[in-house]
């Protein structure tokens, strides 16, 4: 072990840069993976969080949700440690296990206390590389996510989700549920998560990101670790483009609910799109901006038709949905509606005021320390820039972006990039 | 985003065991200031804590804690209504509110700069709301959807409401936070102006601030901007005490769902004295041992073993104003009822009460309260939330370190005694989801 780690430092290449915002590390292990670090020793904890290239856009349709049964089962059972062990044995040292699944990324986080690192770490890297994928494990994980999908299916809020994703993304891997497919699940074979593992559980799809009570030089070597062992890395098909609907496409679905919930959407923006910025921020002022957003005014404030309305882009390494959602009472679906898209409309073709930019940037810009005040947070980010291989200085040039976008450009990327008539529409509920 | 049910699974922990932080002072009109200086970003959390929650209600009127709270966010005399939210945004800030059983309570955050404007906006709003019956009419209409989205469409969380109003008969912790939906529906203004004018006052307040700020410069704010603002006198606050239930009480609730779902709650004690209580910290560690880790006793048993159940869960918050429940609710397996679940859970309690707790578990959670008393400290706005939790449910913030260091005293056999004591069929009432499935019908237009 010692002279691997050895091995391991020689190799590296150690692009230390020193940061005005947060002095952010990064490297690459002998196997490829890419680490983010923060030093900081005010708190005796330590926070990890790897993510690997194997969301649920690494599925196929035939089987939906291999990939998030496979994240999910390597947490039960690693090494020489049963499933019982594994949460017994982070339990009796207060490590805490967790992580992330979305259509890009499977991950896994670890907060520990600095002094019970090694012990952590050492679980850890079992569940990361040596699961165990016990066939009866996963009949009975198999069983238990059929049920929880079929318990969803009458939920409206979930069913406007899946019927958005569908509508919104058609054919491409982003159209598939992160939980998969009840049918799908049922087919599922240890074999089917076995090459699952090996394919896409690598050091080249792997990003580390460490902050917290720890030496850069342990860092390094516990990065290591955690990137060794892993099957070698092999050439998948990439991830395609995102084809944008080419007409509108409405939906209404029946359900006993209360409310109708609504989504609007779009094929939205990806995590280095150069349109970034003007839709980040046009955004704030259309439907993403706490209190102040024009969506909340229109529909909340004035009319006092819904608690909850929002817009939001979630960027993804091809372009994740832009997104408008609410919920209403039935009987003012149509109203709510007509105000919604009548809000959408006139922003994407006349863009904000110079007022609304103003105050946009105001919060946006004075809000920036709130969004690295904690190790979680930092952590998080560190993750996001090293997945999508962003600049490391991408926090410190956040502002400067932010303070650059004019009135001009969230209009023409908005209209750009935004078809207003050819958007999907989904009503879950009645009286659309 | 406007309402946390204080009904997780809450151990408490303490603050960094530096004597003089966090500093406490009382202004003459009886606000309580408590400042916890955390240097670790430039950044300041307020938040301001009103002893007034849905268990100061009366029937007819539920709902009007919460309701107020957000008439909070609708003007003052000064500042009409949304420039609150106008002025914290262009101050980079963010900021919400919750309502919950016990208390009412707003927050900011913001760059440490900007906390004057945060005292200003807040201590104004103290006195001088609006209140107008116009914004009234409007904003009962968006906490009537809330309700709708919150409980009204989500089948566990009316089995919550339906479970907690069947096992208080006295105690106003039986009627829901959001409110019944008659009762918003007849809501008026004057609810809501007499609920503000018996309420919100700086004697019935606790100030809460953590950040990157100096104490003395904290309690200066606190003087120039809440110092004029008038006591008024309190009514007085009846126990309520809620009659001993004799006998396990069962209720079903239809809703639309595909699996059924059950929720048990047990009677049981909260804190009153941190310092001298015992149960309340073996109830923590009980609620630890059954579902504090993934295999933990229920978790493993139910879904792991034998598996009868898709999720288990058990939880018990050991502060509060009113009285306390012990909840374990459990979601079946595709083929089981909600009775084989209940047979389980019976099996794993009578377990506890006949053979107790190993030392193994015990450690472990032990282990697990005191890291997460570190990992806790890693966000402010979580520092502050413990301060004035505690506060307003008639503890100190100064408890924390003692909490911390009772939960480490607890022996099994306390553990043992809890289980058998409370966790019994005539404090017991018995929620259960009767799955109503769903026809989805959709056409394209």
């Amino acid at each position: 072990m010692q002279n691997k780690i050895f091995v391991g430092l020689f190799l590296w290449m150690a692009i230390s840069v020193a940061h005005a915002t947060l002095p952010i590390q990064y490297w690459q292990t002998a196997g490829g993976a890419r680490v983010l670090f923060v030093e900081n020793h005010d708190m005796p904890m330590i926070d990890f969080k790897v993510d690997f290239a194997a969301g649920s856009s690494s599925d196929i349709p035939a089987k939906s949700g291999l990939a998030g049964m496979t994240r999910h089962a390597m947490t039960l059972g690693a090494g020489g440690l049963s499933e019982d062990q594994v949460s017994g044995r982070l339990a009796d040292i207060g490590a805490e296990l967790g992580g992330d699944f979305d259509r890009d990324i499977a991950g896994f986080s670890l907060r520990t206390l600095s002094s019970e690192k090694d012990r952590a770490v050492d679980i850890f890297a079992k569940i990361l590389q040596s699961p165990r994928f016990d066939e009866k494990i996963l009949e009975r994980e198999k069983a238990r996510s059929i049920a929880q999908i079929r318990d969803a299916e009458t939920n409206p809020g979930h069913i406007a989700e899946e019927n958005f994703s569908r509508m919104l993304y058609g054919d491409h891997p982003y159209a598939l549920k992160p939980e998969g497919e009840a049918e799908a699940i049922r087919s599922l074979t240890r074999q089917d998560v076995l090459d699952f593992y090996a394919a896409h559980y690598t050091a080249g799809r792997e990003v580390i990101a460490i902050v917290g009570d720890i030496s850069r030089h342990d860092a390094e070597a516990i990065a290591s670790k955690l990137s060794e062992g892993f099957p070698p890395d092999a050439t998948l098909p990439a991830l395609p483009d995102v084809k944008a609907p080419d007409a509108a496409k409405v939906k209404s679905i029946e359900n006993p609910s209360s409310q109708s919930h609504i989504l609007i959407g779009y094929p939205g923006m990806t995590r280095d799109d150069p349109d970034y910025f003007p839709l980040f921020v046009g955004n704030y002022i259309l439907g993403g901006g706490g209190f102040e957003s024009r969506l909340i005014n229109e529909v909340r404030e004035k009319r006092g038709l819904a608690y909850s309305v929002y817009s939001y882009f979630l960027p993804l390494a091809k372009r994740g949905p832009f997104q408008i959602g609410l919920q209403t009472r039935k009987d003012q679906t149509g109203e709510a509606l007509a105000i919604v898209r009548k809000t959408i409309d006139d922003f994407i073709l006349k863009g904000p005021s110079d007022k609304e930019l103003v105050a946009a940037k105001e919060n946006i810009v004075g809000g920036f320390p709130l969004r690295i005040d904690s190790n979680r947070k930092i952590v998080d980010y560190l993750g996001m820039m090293g997945f999508y291989r962003l600049p490391l200085t991408y926090l410190d040039d956040f502002s400067k972006h932010v303070e650059k976008v004019t009135v001009s450009q969230i209009r023409d990327a908005f209209s750009r990039r935004i078809k207003s008539a050819n958007m999907v529409t989904v009503v879950v509920g009645a009286g659309g | 985003m406007k309402r946390i049910r204080s009904a997780i699974f809450l151990l408490v922990f303490a603050s960094p065991g530096i004597l003089a932080n966090p500093y406490m002072e009382t202004l003459p009109n009886g606000l309580k200031v408590i400042v916890k200086e955390d240097n670790r970003a430039p950044v300041v959390v307020s938040q301001i804590w009103y002893k007034a929650g849905s268990l100061d209600e009366y029937n007819g009127t539920t709902g009007v804690a919460h309701a107020l709270e957000h008439m909070m966010f609708k003007g003052t005399k000064k500042v009409p209504a949304g420039q609150f939210s106008k002025l914290i945004a262009a101050a980079g800030g963010q900021e919400n509110a919750f309502t919950t059983q016990d208390y009412t309570a707003f927050f900011q955050e913001l760059y440490k700069s900007r906390l004057p404007l945060a005292m200003r906006l807040e201590s104004d709003r103290m006195s001088n709301l609006a209140l107008s019956d116009k914004e009234f009419s409007k904003e009962i209409r968006v906490v009537m959807e809330e309700r709708r989205m919150r409980t009204d469409d989500q089948p566990h969380a009316l089995v919550y409401e339906k479970m907690m109003s069947v096992a208080f008969q006295n105690n106003p912790y039986r009627r829901p936070v959001i409110g019944w939906m008659g009762d918003l529906q007849n809501m008026k203004a004057d609810d809501a102006r007499a609920w503000y004018h018996r309420w919100y006052a700086p004697n019935n307040a606790t100030l809460v601030v953590v950040g990157d700020v100096s104490h003395r410069d904290v309690f200066d704010l606190a003087r120039k901007y809440y110092g004029r603002i008038k006591p008024v006198p309190l009514p007085p606050r009846k126990p309520q005490i809620e009659p001993e239930q004799v006998g396990i009480k069962r209720i079903n609730i239809k809703a639309p769902a595909n699996l059924p779902y059950i929720l048990m709650g047990y009677h049981v004690p909260v804190l009153r004295d941190a310092n001298h209580d015992r149960e309340p910290y073996a109830l923590d560690v009980l609620a630890g041992v059954l579902d504090g880790y993934d295999s933990a006793r229920l978790e493993k048993a139910l879904t792991r073993d034998d598996p009868v159940a898709v999720s288990v869960g058990a939880s018990y918050d050991d502060t509060g104003r009113g009285p306390g429940i012990f909840e374990i609710d459990a979601t079946p397996s595709q083929g089981k009822t909600a009775a084989d679940v209940e047979a389980a859970i019976r099996d794993q309690i009578g377990k506890v009460v006949k053979e107790g707790v190993t030392d193994e578990e015990l450690r472990r959670v032990k282990a697990q309260v005191t890291a997460s008393h570190v990992f806790h400290r890693d966000s402010m706005f979580y520092q502050a939330m413990q301060i004035g939790q505690l506060e307003s449910v008639g503890l100190s913030y100064k408890d924390v370190d003692v909490m911390l260091k009772k939960i480490g005293e607890v022996t099994a056999e306390e553990v043992r005694e809890v289980a058998k004591k409370y966790l019994k069929d005539d404090g017991l009432t018995v929620a259960v989801l009767d799955p109503q499935p769903t026809k989805g019908e959709s056409h394209a237009k």
